[in-house]
């Protein structure tokens, strides 16, 4: 008895030493906190290559080192985010509700105004769903089709398994594992998220959806895209979803990396929409993303587009290193906040090479007592001969008790090239209501067209199945703004 | 039953009676001018009847088919057929002419229980109001008076009146800033839209309008109450002896 107690308290021993905590590698759940055996555990359930671990383990090591330096300079304001509070790995699940019928009729009332098919209401309110899915059959006959191609899109823990060489050059390249808190965070412990690669000049026949994976597991808050589009390729990747979605987690801390070779074009469109938190900005998601994307070839484009309505907290730059030369980079944003949501949104454009082009367009809706900020960086490298951008930022402002705010930052450091940067701030008028409800609409009818108007140059570069329901989000995000 | 009925009207702005009293009543079928010099309310009354914000109605009724108008909100009134040509029409930027119209379509079917008109039902629709209004079908796809001329914005107005087919169709100075080819045009799209069971409410400060729109009734309003009224006889005796003698009556 003795010796079988001592066997167990030794093996106990060896597992804690291993992980840190008394679990099996079948368990699917890690307990709270951050530590050197979480993140063993994660790369272990992953069966992940020994060059990943360490990868995660050094962003790790420098993540402890930043403990101080969190980022302050936005516009942001909430309480310090306890990071040993949180599940790294397999947070636990709600239950799932048995039926719609349990779901916060709030909630389904939204899905309905934005047009989405039953079954689809039942995922994304986590209603157990035991039919087999149409969209699921049909992303794998698609998947199929991609793969005949050359296409590779799947979740990046599978791509780190099929093909570590194209994961082990990409990733991190764009984004390095020391490039600010958030992203360090995210290298040490992300769970999955997509990788595509698009072959040498494939014009990829199909938008890219993170809806195909909609059946798959949920990627958690702290997700990882890479893109890659090989030389003259081209391809459009959506992310997001227009439907407000259920999230235990409160803190995201997203990166994404594309990567466009010579001649490629890479178009990323976001419609953000996740839970903004009450009236009184209780209990919504802080989302702290970093994107970026690299114009590594000549004559390579990459184009941003992002919906921003959700979250209570929006820290996001997608941003391009326009690199090869006469390559392109454009931003494209609107972002809404309502009630007590602030957002602190832009890019940066980065131009390196010869010729290099970029335009931003951004759009930013405040109400409520909601605060929201464009903050930019156009900087123009010594090498950069001829480069341009063109910067065009207007804010409109929905009652009296809300702000926007513009924080442009332009460096030159190249005589021929030239910036240009244009920003109006201004309201919905008295008048123009007036006119809308004259013509018997509704008020948030009105206020829903007056906005997308003033959204339209941003709505309009995303893909059609996108774009309809963007618009209906815009109106449904601003509803009980006036009056 | 009259169509619309103003009785005894007070309202006033910021404190100020603007209308001191105003009884009207428009039959179906009818057009009623009301002419009147600047400043005596003959806007505050189009606002009123409406029901835009920051006017106060202190005494008086207006009843839409013997229903209660100033109870309804300015979209309900809107739905129910009454409908402001407007005199400074507004710019909506980046929404579409075509956008614009086809909101309020459907906002009007919904309140009526009828289903949203498909896109290429709409699209056949503005084709013909447009031909029949003589204007270039293209207007529609620029966004809502935003860099019109004058004529474009009045020709828009109309365009929407059209459309949306009022009961009740209130002119806020739709000859201001017109040329006389804009004028014509405009005059004969109100025209077209004369029926036996919709009325008219032309407000104008000239004479010239009523050239092209042949109202039924003139009423002359000074110091916010109607001081006289006749056919449509005393609006060429106004355009000669000028409204100096009703402000005179009325102070």
């Amino acid at each position: 008895m003795v010796a079988t107690r001592e066997t167990a308290a030794a093996v106990r021993d060896v597992e804690q030493y291993k992980y840190g905590f008394v679990t099996d590698i079948e368990s699917d759940k890690a307990p709270k906190g951050l530590s050197e055996d979480i993140i063993r555990f994660i790369s272990a359930k992953k069966n992940e290559p020994e060059w990943m671990l360490e990868w995660r383990l050094k962003a790790y090591r420098y993540w402890l080192t930043l403990a101080d330096e969190e980022p302050t300079w936005a516009k942001l304001h909430f309480p310090k985010i306890d990071y040993q509070a949180s599940y790294y790995y397999a947070a636990p699940k709600r239950e799932k509700l048995a039926s719609l019928d349990e779901v916060d009729p709030k909630l389904l009332e939204t899905y309905k105004k934005l047009g989405i098919p039953l079954l689809e209401q039942q995922m994304l309110a986590g209603v157990a769903v035991d039919a087999v899915f149409d969209s699921v059959s049909v992303a794998t006959t698609y998947k199929k089709k991609l793969e005949e191609m050359g296409v590779i899109f799947m979740p990046i823990s599978e791509a780190l398994q099929k093909h570590p060489e194209l994961v082990k050059k990409y990733l991190g390249s764009v984004v390095p594992y020391s490039d600010n808190f958030y992203a360090t965070l995210n290298c040490a412990v992300f769970t999955d998220g997509s990788f595509v690669y698009i072959p040498k000049g494939l014009r990829c026949p199909m938008e890219l959806s993170t809806y195909f994976r909609i059946n798959e597991k949920n990627t958690g808050q702290f997700e990882r895209t890479l893109i890659i589009a090989d030389e003259g390729s081209y391809v459009s990747y959506l992310e997001g979803c227009t439907a407000p979605q259920r999230d235990e987690n409160q803190l995201h801390a997203a990166v994404v990396e594309l990567i466009a070779l010579d001649d490629a074009e890479i178009k990323y469109s976001t419609v953000q929409n996740w839970y903004p938190g009450d009236a009184d900005g209780k209990g919504g998601i802080f989302n702290f993303v970093t994107k970026r994307g690299a114009c590594r070839g000549k004559n390579s484009k990459i184009m941003w587009t992002q919906v921003e309505t959700g979250s209570s907290i929006t820290w996001k730059y997608p941003s391009c290193i326009l690199q090869g030369d006469n390559s392109v980079g454009e931003f494209y944003s609107v972002a809404i906040t309502n009630n007590r949501q602030q957002a602190d949104t832009g890019t940066k454009m980065i131009h390196l090479g010869k010729g290099t082009r970029s335009k931003i367009i951004s759009k930013g809706i405040s109400a409520g007592r909601a605060d929201n900020t464009y903050r930019g960086l156009v900087r123009m490298g010594p090498k950069a001969d001829g480069a341009r951008n063109y910067t065009q930022c207007d804010s409109l402002l929905i009652g009296d008790k809300c702000g926007a705010h513009t924080v442009p930052y332009i460096e030159s450091r190249n005589p021929t090239a030239t910036t240009e940067h244009e920003a109006t701030t201004s309201k919905i008028s008295d008048d123009q209501l007036f006119y809308c409800l004259q013509r018997g609409m509704k008020q948030e009818e009105a206020v829903s067209l007056i906005v997308n108007g003033f959204c339209k140059e941003v709505l309009q570069t995303l893909p059609m199945e996108f774009a309809v329901e963007a618009q209906k989000l815009v109106g449904i995000s601003l509803e009980g703004s006036v009056g | 039953m009259s169509l619309l009925e103003v009785k005894n009207l007070h309202a006033s702005v910021a404190g100020k009676e603007i209308l001191k009293g105003i009884t009207l009543t428009l039959e179906p079928g009818s057009v009623h001018a009301i002419m009147g010099p600047n400043g005596t309310g003959k806007s505050t009354l189009s606002n009123v009847i409406a029901g835009r914000e920051g006017y106060e109605v202190t005494k008086g009724e207006v009843l839409l088919d013997g229903k209660d108008v100033l109870a309804m909100e300015a979209d309900e009134r809107a739905r129910a057929g009454i409908f402001l040509a407007f005199q400074y029409p507004v710019e909506i930027p980046g929404v579409t002419t075509s956008a614009f119209l086809k909101t309020a379509l459907n906002a009007k079917r919904r309140a009526a229980g009828q289903p949203e008109i498909d896109a290429m039902e709409f699209l056949k629709l503005v084709k013909a109001k447009t031909a029949v209004l003589g204007m270039p079908y293209d207007m529609i796809k620029r966004a809502l008076n935003v860099g019109f001329s004058g004529g474009e914005k009045k020709r828009a107005e109309v365009l929407q009146m059209t459309m949306l087919e009022p009961r009740v169709a209130i002119l806020d100075e739709t000859d201001s800033g017109l040329d006389i080819d804009a004028l014509k045009v405009v005059s004969e799209g109100v025209n077209s839209l004369r029926s036996p069971d919709r009325a008219f409410l032309v407000i104008t400060h000239y004479q010239r309008l009523l050239d092209y729109i042949v109202p039924d009734y003139v009423h002359v309003l000074a110091n916010g109450r109607v001081v006289a009224s006749g056919g449509k006889e005393l609006a060429l005796q106004l355009e000669a002896e000028g409204y100096a003698k009703y402000l005179n009556t009325a102070a």
